[in-house]
């Protein structure tokens, strides 16, 4: 039996396809990559080897460093954001609507699905200042509030990001949030009420203990997919205004595609690369001392 | 008027919840009333999820002087087509379309036969080393698109690939493999083993067993996964962005981000239509497979 299980021509044929388009196309280019970050050039003038100069100008780049503190102030807040208000409906799915979610759950957890850059085009026609008033804009008038140009300022345009990503994310954190929260036993529910724990209370010394280990998976997974933010800063602002909203990906990509300096594009990839893994670890560690404490 | 007398014992219920630590009431007409916050949330955030796609779909068909002129809620004054057919010949979305599916369907087609194949190979075989292969291919699902583009770019141009689907293809296969294989080899692992090996006692070959037993077996898992990795392939802009050197290549989300771009000033209705084909297809899909969706896209969430 063990031998029919470890039959090695059988291991070969199932795997290798796999293992083969999967090393070619992903770990060889990652390795290959590296080797960039040490060189200048493209493939079209050809590379020279410049050593570490690549993370010197890195590390004096004054762009470089606006883009690292646009990431991580978009990854962080929209993080807590997301996964807040994912874990606020996911409540308001468990205690309040109980058995009628599943209608709400489906509806709110839709925008997920489409494109991000149809999503973007329309969110630009939403917060419309000129020449047409969007629905937004139209609102605040109505209350005597000044049109906005919500895209003309920094702040302004680091919000509707913000606030775009979470009208597509909030359902599907709060369904993620769901699944930790039905997994809660309704007896240890049942007596923590009898014990006279209600409401906030209730939430916060019975459910909120009991979801940490989702919520913790829930906050690994929005930081790593945030900190690689592309489509939605691509599609809605394209980095403006001025660079005022390019994260780290965009930089990248303009650095190699449009000044054509593969050299220094891989360098700013293998420093996103390390700010995902730095996160992932730190939000790790940092969690299981607060078990340990609880 | 009958109905406000009647509703009168209900307001002063109503009060008395309304201060902190309400006395105990009989529950009917309490439970209506401490559910009115709830409702009223649940109204606005349906209202906020569901409304931009309403707009979207009613400004399609209208003019450019009705979004000019004329406030936001307006309806269209007539359901004509013209913004629809707008899109498709000056925007060209029949080739954009056409690119999406023939660089999507088949990287799907290989993505689940090497995928599923991987993660069985993965799971259910036993042999030294199958460990440190699976976090490789987990480590794929960490490191960013970014860090790959740039060889890829060089391989493809020195290959002579560029200028065909074939560099969106064969990225979107390898991107698409770790997650594939991660999530079918936690699917073979609620599969015991003892099933393949009862097949392989009666005279079946691994392979065999692989064929005719374990991929019945994950049928709808297979399902799953593949509907995930549709939502992610059709959805992406970064390697197409990356890899469509040519207009004729663009697909759809590539071709929906330059459309505005096509014209001096923004054209609302064709952008608004333009929207709204490139938002059919996955909305039709969730439409009629949304438990599905559901269930897939937070089983992936891995990716992030």
């Amino acid at each position: 039996m063990d031998k029919a299980l470890g039959d090695k021509r059988t291991i070969l044929i199932l795997l290798g396809p796999a293992l083969l388009v999967y090393s070619l196309i992903m770990l060889v280019p990652i390795v290959w990559s590296l080797g960039y970050t040490v060189m200048d050039g493209n493939p079209i003038i050809g590379f020279q080897f410049t050593g570490f100069q690549n993370f010197a100008t890195f590390f004096n780049d004054p762009a470089a460093w606006e883009a690292v503190a646009f990431t991580l102030k978009y990854a962080l807040v929209l993080t807590v954001l997301q996964v807040a208000l994912g874990y606020g409906l996911a409540l308001l799915y468990v205690f309040w609507l109980r058995k009628a979610s599943s209608a709400i759950r489906t509806i709110v957890f839709f925008p997920v699905v489409l494109p991000t850059v149809a999503v973007a085009l329309l969110f630009q026609r939403l917060f419309e200042a000129a020449p047409t008033t969007g629905p937004v804009n139209a609102l605040l008038n109505t209350f005597g509030i000044a049109s906005v140009d919500w895209f003309g300022t920094p702040e302004a345009s680091f919000w509707i990001v913000i606030l775009m990503d979470l009208w597509r994310s909030m359902g599907f954190y709060a369904v993620l949030l769901y699944a930790g929260l039905v997994d809660i036993p309704d007896e240890l529910l049942e007596s923590a009420r009898l014990d006279g724990a209600h409401g906030w209370k209730l939430v916060r010394s019975i459910v909120l203990p009991l979801s940490l280990p989702v919520l913790l998976s829930s906050l690994i997974f929005s930081i790593n997919g945030t900190l690689k933010v592309f489509d939605t800063v691509v599609a809605l602002t394209n980095g403006g205004p001025g660079n005022a909203t390019t994260p780290l990906t965009l930089y990248m990509f303009q650095t190699s595609f449009t000044y054509g300096d593969y050299g220094y594009g891989s360098t700013i990839a293998l420093m996103l690369t390390i700010l995902c893994l730095l996160f992932t670890v730190f939000i790790f560690r940092s969690t299981r001392r607060d078990l340990t404490k609880g | 008027m009958s109905a406000t007398t009647a509703s009168r014992p209900d307001e002063l219920h109503a009060v008395a919840t309304t201060s902190p630590r309400p006395p105990r009431t009989r529950r009917g007409a309490r439970d209506f009333f401490a559910r009115l916050p709830i409702r009223l949330i649940i109204a606005i955030l349906l209202v906020i999820e569901v409304y931009p796609m309403v707009w979207m779909f009613l400004g399609s068909f209208k003019t450019q002087t009705e979004f000019l002129n004329e406030p936001f809620w307006a309806l269209p004054s007539s359901w004509s087509l013209d913004n629809y057919v707008e899109v498709f010949t000056t925007g060209n979305f029949g080739q954009y379309i056409l690119n999406s599916v023939l660089a999507v369907f088949p990287s799907l087609f290989f993505i689940l036969l090497f995928g599923v194949a991987a993660g069985f190979a993965l799971e259910v075989m036993v042999w030294k080393g199958r460990g440190t292969v699976l976090l490789l291919f987990l480590a794929g699902i960490m490191v960013p698109a970014q860090m790959i583009l740039l060889p890829l770019f060089t391989i493809y141009f020195r290959t002579g690939l560029t200028g065909s689907l074939w560099p969106l293809i064969l990225t979107y296969v390898a991107i698409g493999l770790p997650l594939t294989v991660f999530m079918m080899a936690t699917f073979f692992r609620s599969v015991p083993r003892e099933i393949f090996e009862a097949a392989t006692l009666d005279g079946a070959s691994m392979l065999r067993a692989f064929w005719s037993v374990g991929l019945p077996l994950v049928r709808n898992a297979i399902f799953t996964v593949g509907l995930v990795q549709f939502f992610f392939l059709w959805n992406d802009l970064l390697i197409a962005l990356t890899f469509t050197t040519s207009s004729n290549l663009r697909t759809i989300q590539v071709g929906l981000l330059n459309f505005t771009g096509q014209y001096g000033a923004v054209q609302y209705g064709p952008t608004f239509a333009a929207i709204a084909v490139s938002v059919f297809g996955t909305l039709l899909l969730y439409l009629f497979l949304n438990q599905q969706v559901m269930k897939g896209l937070t089983a992936g969430s891995v990716k992030g």
